[in-house]
């Protein structure tokens, strides 16, 4: 962590400073000096470990933003579980963002209306597994990711035709 | 494995209006039978509980084989063989006529008596008795016998209907139903109530229970549950997909898709002891098993060669054979008692049809024409395939005979139908 070292790297510095004051006089002073010397040190680093904490909080917001710019679903073509270019640059900004924190996530994969039932439940387990494999290619631990399907029993477009198909064929990361 | 044995009070709420079905005859055969059911003579006291000569009456006429006569067209309502005048029958052009009588405000007795008016003879007579509460059930097994005696196939009247109905709720969650009926859709029960999905219901051979896919968990789970003591368990709770529950013909196996070893694969479950044996093994979708009556195959769904067809597993060998080459899209097979007619959703032209296939001749025949048509159900007489279907955005069950030659629909009052799964006989 970036402003730890910051704070560290101050803390040093502070330590060196008293000592070298304290050898090199013996008078009140000087002593007195290094006192002064001390406390803007310690200044310094207390400026330096905020400056990087709010450096860390704008990068996490860059993250977010970009996480909620890309939303949190995705779609996919008709019968088909591959991520498309679109997907994929979606999936990456949760990527990024799930690489600085622990959370979990679930990805609930769906499908449209047309073919049977249970078929359609293992084609929404496929997208969400595809999603899956592809935040576990990239650096996220499998056990922090749950995968289920609701094949086609969660339409968000209840209509039929191409325009409400496509909008339930999708995997949903909450 | 968790296994939690729920003893669920079933609570046995009838629906009003809300899920009922309702039957409107679409299409029947050319030259259906003309039968006069007469009114049944009601021997107790009071009011008749029932009016078993109606529900006789609807039931032939669902089958689609059979006119009945309008009430308002007969000239004398005999319900003794002596009060049969068949001049008066010949005079409306009816082929047979059905009288009968009932008694028994607690304890129910049917006597019924059909006659054929051309060759002026009674040609059956029976009885059926039961409790009083029992009063449709009881016109439904005179109907299976009526049935059986004009067109040489046992009737499946006296049967149930299970299917999920769904409520939507534009502002939150939906309301999931399964629902028991009557195979006339008369006498609805709400079997489960839940905000998540409800699918797959399935019968076990003797009618006394049946499995289910249920969400209630958030995940998907199987679920046995007794009709009879309400007593309900689940039998899964694995990583992901639970489905497509199938009891065996003997009731002690039930099959079933897990895909917790990676893809989805078919699994075999003794009920005894809960032990699962996989018994296929591939990269694809393997799913929607359904036995043979014999027990000794399975067919089920794999898109193992690219696209979804049905193959068959046959459990002494191990081996698999594909058995549908016809078309892109073959799903979800339900085999008929005689092991031969295999109902599946069948893809043509873009459109998903409800098809039959002939293991003996290799025949698929398309059996309907409107689209987006799944979840065959084929009824234990091998008569009629019940099935979901959409009618307009809604979606709704329809039924079509074998041949293709019969057709109805059975759309709720109110939100949408699917699942449908036909009983077997119920012992009695």
């Amino acid at each position: 962590m970036k402003h730890i070292n910051v704070a560290g790297k101050a803390l040093t510095l502070l330590f060196t400073a008293a000592f070298l004051v304290a050898c090199s006089s013996s008078d009140t002073k000087e002593a007195d000096d290094a006192a002064a010397a001390a406390a803007a040190a310690a200044a310094a680093a207390e400026e330096a470990d905020r400056a990087a904490r709010a450096e860390a909080e704008r990068q996490a917001r860059v993250l977010q933003d970009a996480v909620d710019a890309v939303g949190n679903v995705f779609y996919f073509e008709f019968d088909s579980s591959n991520l498309t270019a679109d997907a994929q640059r979606m999936v990456d900004a949760h990527i990024a963002l799930l690489s600085t924190n622990d959370k979990t996530v679930r990805l609930e994969g769906h499908t449209d209306e047309r073919g049977t039932r249970e078929y359609n439940m293992a084609l929404g387990e496929r997208r969400a597994n595809s999603v899956r494999d592809y935040m576990v290619a990239n650096g996220i631990a499998s056990y922090r990711i749950e995968t289920v399907s609701y094949g086609e029993e969660q339409p968000v477009a209840y209509g039929s035709g191409e325009s409400n198909w496509s909008q339930n064929r999708r995997v949903e990361l909450k | 494995m968790t296994r939690i044995i729920l003893s669920l009070v079933l609570t046995l709420v009838t629906l009003g209006a809300r899920a009922e079905l309702v039957i409107e005859i679409t299409q029947g055969v050319d030259n259906p039978t003309a039968i006069a059911v007469s009114p049944f003579a009601w021997q107790g006291g009071g009011t008749a509980p029932e009016d078993i000569a109606q529900v006789v009456q609807g039931d032939l006429a669902r089958s689609g084989q059979f006119a009945p006569v309008d009430r308002r067209d007969m000239l004398g309502r005999p319900s003794t063989e002596k009060e049969v005048f068949y001049r008066d029958w010949r005079a409306i052009s009816a082929e047979y006529l059905l009288i009968g009588r009932v008694s028994g405000t607690e304890q129910m007795r049917i006597e019924y008596e059909l006659f054929d008016v051309n060759r002026q003879a009674k040609v059956f007579d029976g009885t059926e008795t039961g409790p009083a509460s029992e009063a449709r059930m009881l016109a439904h097994r005179v109907s299976d016998k009526i049935y059986e005696k004009l067109t040489g196939i046992p009737g499946a009247f006296a049967t149930r209907l299970l299917y999920v109905s769904v409520t939507r709720n534009p502002t939150g969650k939906d309301y999931y139903r399964l629902t028991l009926a009557d195979s006339d859709g008369a006498r609805p029960i709400v079997l489960l109530e839940s905000r998540e999905p409800i699918l797959a219901p399935s019968w076990s051979p003797d009618g006394s229970e049946i499995a289910y896919v249920s969400f209630e968990t958030t995940r998907p789970a199987i679920f046995r549950q007794n009709l009879a003591t309400g007593q309900r368990e689940q039998l899964t709770n694995f990583k992901g997909l639970n489905s497509s529950p199938a009891w065996s013909p003997d009731g002690k196996t039930m099959a079933m898709v897990l895909s917790k070893d990676g893809s989805p694969d078919l699994y075999l479950m003794d009920l005894a002891s809960k032990r699962l044996t996989r018994i296929t093994r591939h990269y694809a979708i393997d799913t929607e098993p359904t036995w043979m009556p014999d027990g000794k195959s399975l067919l089920f769904t794999s898109d193992r060669g690219g696209r979804p067809q049905i193959y068959r597993y046959d459990l002494r060998s191990g081996t698999t054979e594909r058995v549908t080459y016809e078309g892109a899209y073959n799903a979800r097979a339900r085999v008929a008692q005689d092991g031969r007619n295999v109902v599946v959703v069948h893809q043509s032209n873009g459109r998903f049809h409800i098809a039959i296939y002939d293991l003996v001749t290799n025949r698929m025949q398309v059996l309907t024409s409107t689209e987006l048509d799944e979840s065959p159900s084929i009824a234990p007489n091998g008569s009629m395939v019940l099935y979901a279907t959409k009618s307009g955005d809604r979606g709704i069950l329809a039924a079509v005979s074998v041949d293709g030659g019969v057709k109805f629909r059975l759309p709720a009052r109110e939100g949408d139908v699917r699942e449908p799964a036909w009983s077997p006989y119920m012992s009695r």
